[in-house]
């Protein structure tokens, strides 16, 4: 397939073929880091994951309309404060469901998955009765949209810079909250023995409503990001909710890093397979080659030694 | 039950002047004189009209409307059951079909084929609805099918869909694929001189038959070649790296068939990655003006779509149904190709009826036949032997505001034929 | 209830079993139309999924989301073989190759391919109904089960190949029939499938199965197995150190829930007329396990009550409020998981039973359950 064309044609190519696998990354990571604190340091199955994503985008879209009626002079800048609104709304939202559903369930994991399932449902009929059963279309500001001229025939997206450099800045952010601050502590001392964490006087009750809270939180932000590059419907979290475990799932659940490193794989596997076979095939053999080595190492990439 | 009362608004509210409103939009509609209320008196006995115990009296008569209210499809299909509950209140405000009005049973096929087997069962057999109109996927029609034909009940199908099918108890108000894709590809062959194709496509059966049919064209009748062919999984909205291989392989047209959510991912990330659509042409079959509402106008400005109906469509019908529409569903309600087939529906029920003087299925299926609509919103319709429905195709370019310029339609009615030779 | 000597059905087990047959074999049969009554039958095939969860989650603590993959498998290799019984060279005179699936034709494939050919036998296709489901059972429970993969994990990796099989039937419609499944299936073994007399027939044999299921489910649930099983569940180390495999018994549940499932798709295909990809997905295989939640996830009784209940409703309430059918469905989740851990099962025998036994006793007569009786 690359007979035809010349050299500078295919590094170009090769560079944006990059850039795309980098994109994907950076979506994959948004996407699950929420659920990597949720799910790898709370052990809470959250299927309704992907709706809380979609909370923040519906946020984006109130507030892109909001501005447009009433502040048309600062629409270039709405989306940052959409970011932020979509981070409280999803993050309170989230508190809420913790304190009235999930702590109750904190011994049966299995029991969660089925609760969070029945939350999602109802949460797409919500979106479904308030904003219609439509897709929504999200204005994006001017400047966000398009692409930079790198060379002649690189291009460069400009919501995809967007994306990697958000993702950069909350994973670090992120890093910084769980091995930098006093909560990020309580909460990895509450993952690795419950019992003697509240025994030393922490607050497992208010430490767990407020990881679930931050994961939620990040999932609104993602969300929100999400905008930008799919669809914003009732039921358009559901596309995202088996890759994102998987994705968590693969990289070891209690292991940030992991998480990061799993989607770097995954997105680099099917960004390249897309390119080189067919869009269905590539979802397939990255689906398979990541079952096929849970199987093989069922405790995913790398894991937290700890004795339980 | 969903009864008549449900075929009003619900976001409305109450609106009593709503019949009013819809009787003054109604009054002009051409070569039927409104007569409200007074034929009820005048139609024949229900013993003649209804010979096969349908759900018939002297003052009424049941249809069903059978669409996706929940789930992943509701976001498709609402159009339709709007266009279909305004073709029967227009109908019923001039006095109902053979002087009966239309009652309504709604039921709601939940975006699960069986539900919609099990819920056209119970149309047919419990209800005993004279017709039905609904159904928007091929799997939910295919499932269905089997149980239209095994109870003899008549379904009005409106999307666009693959064709190879034809039944006595189906009439389709959509188009076919051969009708839709023919045209737009001689079009743009002729107008721009495109050789070279890019399909693209959701992966199941209509994409994929839709583009079989555009690659034996391409190669055989315009002499082209299709540089590449990609399908992805419903709902995927990864599509950077199929854009660069479209950007290697610079293709004179990017033939595009996706669906639902996907379609919002793949403009917006076209757009994103730098692809002018008003440079690059791309013509889809799969963008109306509802998808658009999703995918946001400035996204896919420029992009050609190949269809029979837009709601900017320059005639007399179309003014007042585009307003009739907008008086009872809301001024920002869009208009697709498929609402307007589905809008089809009940009218050509209606005329058949009439033509046949019966509302026994096995009367109506053979009186299908011929049936010409001259108030279709797109213009003039006719019923093919065949059960599809002969219409012209049009290309129109996507505008920023979510409409579209109609910039090309075929001079002649297009023959449907589902079952095209030298295609398959 | 839990000692060695005891029968294979307590006299609670009788009274249930005499009850629910009463109930699907006489009841609705008498009580309903027939087009509820087919209803019935579709729901009561999903009863057979519920009933395999009870096995392998309710019994072993297996949670598997990929349920539907079995339950369409099974679904699956029924269609096969009656579209092909369906596909005469007489029927498909029109395709350009006669004699082969309609879908087939449409997507240039000119010879039956190697897999569809064992489905030209009735015998065999029975065979296989079962057996490509619980053969893939047991290769997915082995490579997972010998790692000692479970719990979470488990679900989630059931749920990716549930997705990964949709995808896969989807897109090899030349050979699957894709999004639109099987469809237009009309004969078995020249007996007419679709006829009224023909649904009621099969309505009794899908009942007869399903109880002959719950037997077979109770002889393991009383069998050294079972208790294993439940032992397994509440505290794994201890019984893998008393040295049993434990990954076997994990295994063997697994199989036996897909075998269970299997049925209950092809008695699907055989009464609703098609199979669709749809029924293999994520949603559907999410749905099958609140049947069994609902039911109370140990009891096999509870498991085809609670799958009639959900589905009943589902569908009065989508006929009536169809756009507040999820949130119904949704606040039914949360409430069994918060409020009935246990279920109807659990309502039934820690309220109900209890009553009953105050009620008769107070009346004079002798109580038919003693409250003793009334265990886990």
């Amino acid at each position: 397939m690359f007979g035809d064309y010349s050299l500078s044609d295919l590094g170009s190519i090769f560079v944006m073929q990059g850039f795309a696998g980098l994109i994907l990354f950076s979506v994959f990571v948004l996407m699950a880091l929420g659920l990597a604190i949720i799910f790898g340091q709370m052990g809470v199955i959250n299927m309704a994951h992907g709706e809380f994503m979609i909370l923040g985008a519906y946020v984006t879209y109130l507030t892109a309309t909001f501005f447009q009626n009433h502040l048309p002079g600062l629409f270039d800048a709405y989306f940052f404060v959409a970011m932020v609104l979509a981070f409280l709304a999803a993050g309170a939202l989230g508190m809420a469901v913790e304190w009235l559903l999930i702590r109750h369930l904190y011994r049966r994991p299995l029991d969660t998955l089925l609760a969070t399932w029945g939350l999602s449902l109802i949460l797409q009929q919500a979106y479904r009765s308030s904003f219609g059963a439509r897709e929504v279309g999200v204005d994006l500001p001017g400047w966000m949209i398009g692409s930079l001229q790198a060379t002649e025939t690189i291009e460069i997206q400009i919501n995809g810079l967007f994306i990697m450099a958000l993702t950069v800045l909350i994973t670090i952010a992120v890093g910084l909250m769980m091995f930098r601050s006093r909560w990020g502590q309580q909460v990895r001392a509450v993952v690795q023995n419950r019992v003697m964490a509240g025994a030393v006087g922490i607050d497992t009750g208010r430490v767990d409503r407020l990881t679930f809270g931050i994961g939620c939180g990040i999932a609104g932000i993602a969300g929100s990001a999400f905008t930008m590059i799919g669809s914003t419907g009732p039921t358009s979290g559901q596309l995202y909710i088996v890759n994102t475990f998987l994705i968590v799932v693969f990289g070891g659940a209690q292991s940030l890093l992991g998480t990061i490193a799993s989607a770097f794989t995954i997105s680099q596997t099917q960004s390249t397979l897309e390119f080189f076979t067919s869009g269905s095939m590539a979802s397939v053999i990255t689906l398979l080659g990541v079952v096929g080595i849970l199987m093989l190492r069922p405790q995913g990439l790398f894991t937290l030694k700890i004795r339980r | 039950m969903s009864g008549e009362k449900d075929s009003r608004p619900r976001a409305e509210g109450p609106d009593s002047s709503l019949r009013r409103r819809l009787l003054m939009g109604m009054a002009a509609l051409p070569a039927m004189a409104a007569a409200p209320r007074l034929a009820a008196a005048a139609g024949p006995a229900t013993a003649a009209v209804n010979t096969t115990g349908l759900a018939i009296t002297d003052s009424e008569v049941t249809v069903g409307i059978l669409h996706s209210v929940t789930g992943t499809m509701a976001i498709s299909e609402t159009g339709s059951i709007q266009a279909e509950k305004l073709a029967i209140e227009q109908i019923n405000a001039m006095g109902g079909v053979l002087g009966r009005r239309i009652k309504v049973i709604q039921e709601d096929g939940g975006s699960d084929w069986p539900t919609f087997a099990e819920k056209a069962k119970k149309l047919l057999v419990n209800d005993k609805c004279a017709a039905v109109f609904g159904c928007w996927t091929s799997a939910s029609r295919k499932a269905v099918l089997p149980v239209f034909e095994q109870y003899n009940g008549m379904l009005y199908y409106p999307t666009f869909y693959e064709g190879l099918e034809q039944s006595k108890n189906v009439i389709y108000t959509g188009q076919e694929a051969t009708q839709q894709i023919l045209a737009g590809l001689n079009w743009i062959n002729k107008e721009r001189g495109s050789k070279s194709f890019f399909l693209i496509g959701s992966d199941y059966i209509w994409p994929r038959t839709s583009n079989k049919i555009a690659r034996k064209h391409i190669e055989a009748v315009l002499k082209g070649r299709v540089v590449g062919e990609e399908y992805f999984p419903l709902g995927h909205t990864q599509f950077n790296s199929v854009i660069n291989k479209i950007k290697l392989s610079k293709p004179d047209v990017i033939f595009a068939d996706v669906v639902g959510g996907s379609n919002v991912a793949f403009y917006k990330q076209l757009k994103a990655a730098g692809v002018d659509l008003s440079r690059q042409a791309l013509m889809t079959i799969s963008v109306t003006e509802d998808e658009i509402d999703g995918i946001g106008g400035e996204n896919i400005a420029g992009a050609f779509a190949c269809m029979k109906y837009f709601q900017s469509l320059q005639n007399e019908n179309n003014t007042r149904f585009v307003e009739a529409f907008h008086r009872m569903w809301g001024p920002k309600t869009v208009i697709g190709d498929v609402t307007q087939a589905a809008y089809l529906g009940p009218w050509l029920w209606k005329l058949t009826a009439e033509k046949a003087e019966s509302f026994d299925v096995d009367k109506i299926a053979a009186a299908s036949a011929g049936i010409e609509f001259k108030g279709a919103p797109e213009g003039y319709v006719r019923i093919h032997p065949n059960h599809h429905l002969w219409s012209k195709t049009r290309v129109g370019r996507a505008r920023t505001d979510g409409q579209f310029d109609v910039i090309y339609e075929t001079a002649e009615l297009m023959e449907p034929d589902p079952f095209p030779k030298g295609y398959q | 209830m839990m000692q060695n000597d005891n029968p294979f059905l307590t006299r609670l087990d009788w009274l249930s079993l005499a009850l629910l047959a009463a109930l699907l074999l006489v009841a609705f049969p008498l009580g309903l139309d027939t087009f509820r009554l087919n209803l019935v039958g579709k729901y009561l095939t999903y009863a057979f999924v519920a009933l395999g969860l009870v096995i392998c989650w309710g019994y072993g603590g297996i949670l598997s989301l990929g349920q539907g993959l079995f339950f369409g498998l099974g679904g699956y290799c029924m269609a096969m073989f009656l579209k092909l019984e369906a596909s005469t060279v007489e029927n498909t005179k029109i395709q350009s190759t006669p004699g082969i699936p309609d879908f087939m034709d449409w997507n240039q494939i000119t010879a039956l391919p190697w897999f569809w050919q064992p489905f030209h036998s009735l015998a065999l296709t029975l065979l296989l109904v079962v057996a490509v489901p619980v053969a893939f059972a047991l290769l997915v429970g082995a490579a997972m089960f010998k790692r000692r993969v479970s719990g979470v994990y488990f679900a989630i990796i059931t749920q990716a190949i549930a997705a990964i099989m949709t995808i896969l039937i989807v897109g090899q419609q030349g050979y699957t029939g894709g999004i639109n499944g099987i469809t237009d299936l009309r004969t078995l073994a020249g007996w007419d499938i679709r006829t009224d007399g023909a649904k009621l027939l099969l309505y009794f044999v899908n009942a007869a199965l399903l109880i002959g299921c719950i037997l077979v489910a109770q002889s393991v649930r009383r069998s050294k197995l079972g208790r294993i099983l439940v032992a397994m569940r509440d505290k794994e180390d201890r019984v893998r150190f008393s040295g049993y495999a434990v990954a076997s018994f994990k295994i063997f549940a697994f199989c036996l829930a897909a075998g269970f499932s299997a049925i209950g798709g092809a008695m699907f295909t055989l009464q609703v007329g098609f199979m669709s990809p749809s029924f293999v997905g994520i949603t559907p295989s999410i749905e099958m396990v609140i049947y069994a939640a609902v039911g109370g996830r140990t009891s096999l009784f509870g498991a085809v009550y609670g799958t009639l209940l959900v589905n009943g409703a589902k569908t009065a309430f989508s006929e009536s409020f169809p756009e507040l059918w999820l949130f119904g469905l949704g606040a039914l989740f949360i409430a069994v998981v918060l409020a009935f851990p246990d279920g109807l099962a659990g309502l039934v025998r820690n309220r109900l039973l209890p009553w009953a036994g105050r009620m008769l006793a107070r009346g004079g007569k002798p109580a038919p359950v003693r409250p003793g009786m009334v265990t886990k």
